[in-house]
């Protein structure tokens, strides 16, 4: 491009190859379709975008998590073997797995682009307000994302530890059945009161990160028809409210019922 | 009324700049805001001191040039008002009141009260052209555009560009005002011919600018004067992800 594209004051090009025409497929070269994956790959709404989707495959998981932690409210015996079951059916499925490794990326991923973006957000920000009362216009935690999200991982790590670990590295006792008892070692967790009130707690962070997650994922992958934007705020409260309870529900219900 | 002012002076971008103290004791309730700095000015011009400087054009909320932080919110208390049409009414006798130049990195401060807002220029000059045939005025039904989607593109075009939805974000993201930008001409038949490059290059040049990114709090919606909808923002990522195959 020679300087006379560029205008003089601004720097930003005037020309931009042909204007293109969306009725005929143009054909990029290879280095412009590079250029255009970096560029991508660099922009604010692909990083949001990345956010998002990772995000809304987290909250699929969610749903199938919950599924699972769901049979522990079944009658103790029954309870047992079906979580047991369970456990070991989703351990020896190879889809299970590579799904497993599909999550890990996705965490991590959501995780450090969080981390990218607000790094450049406080750089767009600029000098602070000497009084800043910008609260008003928003719902506190949807500004706080970050912070609900630093609490679900810290979560994460010690729900980690606890479970994926001994059941991955530790040697768990046998059930009648023969199958590895995660069922008791999860109950025997779930009978340290602390432990129950801080898991809760997380939940509570967890419902408040889904409630702004979920809409603000539509939002960026861009579903913009007021009439779908409706469905996503109850499908999103609905969805954030279930998954928050459901899980909660189960450590309290081990606790005071099973003790 | 008695007005106590606390307000950003700063005599040119590269002097750090501080707050300063100023008490007004005869505020009329039905004066304007601008018109309270108005009369302080002509008390600072009278002790020979410098005037505070701010941005102002029409007043009466159609410009957008007007834009102050007044007590921690973009354009004073009121949701979804201009600066020139917030009147002293909406405060009490005796408060104090803080008045900041709009922040962003990508809006640099001028000089007390003014920033400078030309990222927004360069973001609509990324946009480029519309397809518009240059010449005599066109037969009006040769381009049918129905009501709903004329409406819709008025929507967005009434974006005055006062950059609150930036001063408010925790983000200082331009994603609202870039938005209504893209939408406007997406909507219309005369801007869809070229929308897919323009979504690419006025996306690329609100980065380039250093705004932050739209994290869909929604509190642009909330002080924007226009009451620009945030799903027009929702509609530039959809622009932007199927400009993309
Ligand atoms: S001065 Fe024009 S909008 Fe306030």
């Amino acid at each position: 491009m020679s300087n006379s594209d560029r205008d003089p004051e601004t720097g930003i090009s005037l020309v931009d190859g042909p204007v293109e025409n969306p009725d005929v497929p143009s054909t990029p070269s290879k280095e412009a379709k590079l250029r255009r994956v970096k560029r991508w790959l660099s922009g604010t709404l692909s990083q949001k975008n990345l956010m998002a989707l990772t995000g809304l495959f987290l909250c699929f998981f969610l749903i199938i998590h919950l599924a699972g932690n769901l049979q522990l409210l079944l009658p103790t015996e029954v309870a047992q073997w079906q979580f047991n079951f369970y456990s070991k059916l989703l351990s020896e499925n190879i889809f299970i797995h590579i799904i497993s490794y599909v999550l890990f990326a996705s965490i991590i991923a959501h995780a450090l682009y969080a981390l990218v973006i607000t790094i450049n957000n406080r750089r767009a920000n600029g000098k602070r307000y000497e009084y800043d009362h910008r609260g008003a216009s928003s719902k506190w935690y949807s500004r706080r994302m970050g912070l609900l999200g630093t609490v679900i991982l810290f979560f994460l790590i010690i729900h980690l530890r606890d479970f994926w670990y001994e059941v991955q590295f530790g040697h768990l006792p046998v059930d009648k059945d023969g199958q590895e008892d995660l069922y008791t070692l999860v109950v025997t967790v779930y009978r340290n009161g602390w432990y129950v009130l801080i898991y809760v707690l997380c939940m509570i962070a967890l419902g408040y990160h889904l409630l702004h997650g979920f809409f603000s994922a539509a939002r960026t992958i861009g579903i913009y028809h007021p009439r779908y934007v409706n469905w996503i705020r109850v499908i999103g409260w609905v969805y954030s409210i279930g998954i928050s309870a459901g899980f909660a529900l189960v450590p309290i219900y081990v606790h005071f019922a099973l003790t | 009324m008695r007005i106590q002012l606390k307000i950003w002076r700063q005599e040119n971008r590269a002097t750090p700049g501080q707050l300063a103290n100023y008490d007004l004791t005869d505020v009329n309730p039905d004066m304007s805001f601008l018109e309270m700095l108005d009369t302080l000015n002509e008390r600072l011009v009278r002790q020979r001191e410098r005037p505070v400087e701010f941005d102002h054009d029409c007043r009466e909320g159609i410009c957008g040039q007007c834009g102050v932080m007044i007590n921690g919110r973009a354009h004073g208390p009121l949701p979804n008002t201009t600066t020139c049409q917030l009147h002293m009414r909406s405060f009490k006798d005796g408060d104090i009141i803080y008045v900041e130049p709009f922040r962003a990195t990508a809006f640099p401060v001028k000089c007390d009260l003014k920033v400078d807002r030309s990222a927004f220029d360069r973001i609509i000059q990324a946009g480029g052209f519309t397809s518009a045939s240059t010449g005599g005025a066109p037969e009006a039904n040769s381009m049918l555009i129905g009501h709903d989607v004329a409406e819709a593109a008025f929507d967005a075009a009434a974006c005055i560009g006062c950059g609150a939805c930036v001063a408010t974000c925790k983000n200082s993201s331009a994603a609202l005002f870039t938005a209504a930008k893209i939408t406007h001409l997406a909507l219309l038949p005369q801007g869809k011919i070229e929308s897919r490059q323009r979504v690419r290059r006025m996306v690329r040049q609100m980065d380039t600018e250093g705004f932050g990114h739209c994290s869909n709090t929604e509190a642009c919606q909330v002080e924007c004067p226009q009451q620009i909808s945030v799903l027009h923002i929702a509609r530039m990522n959809w622009e932007y992800n199927r400009a993309l195959f």
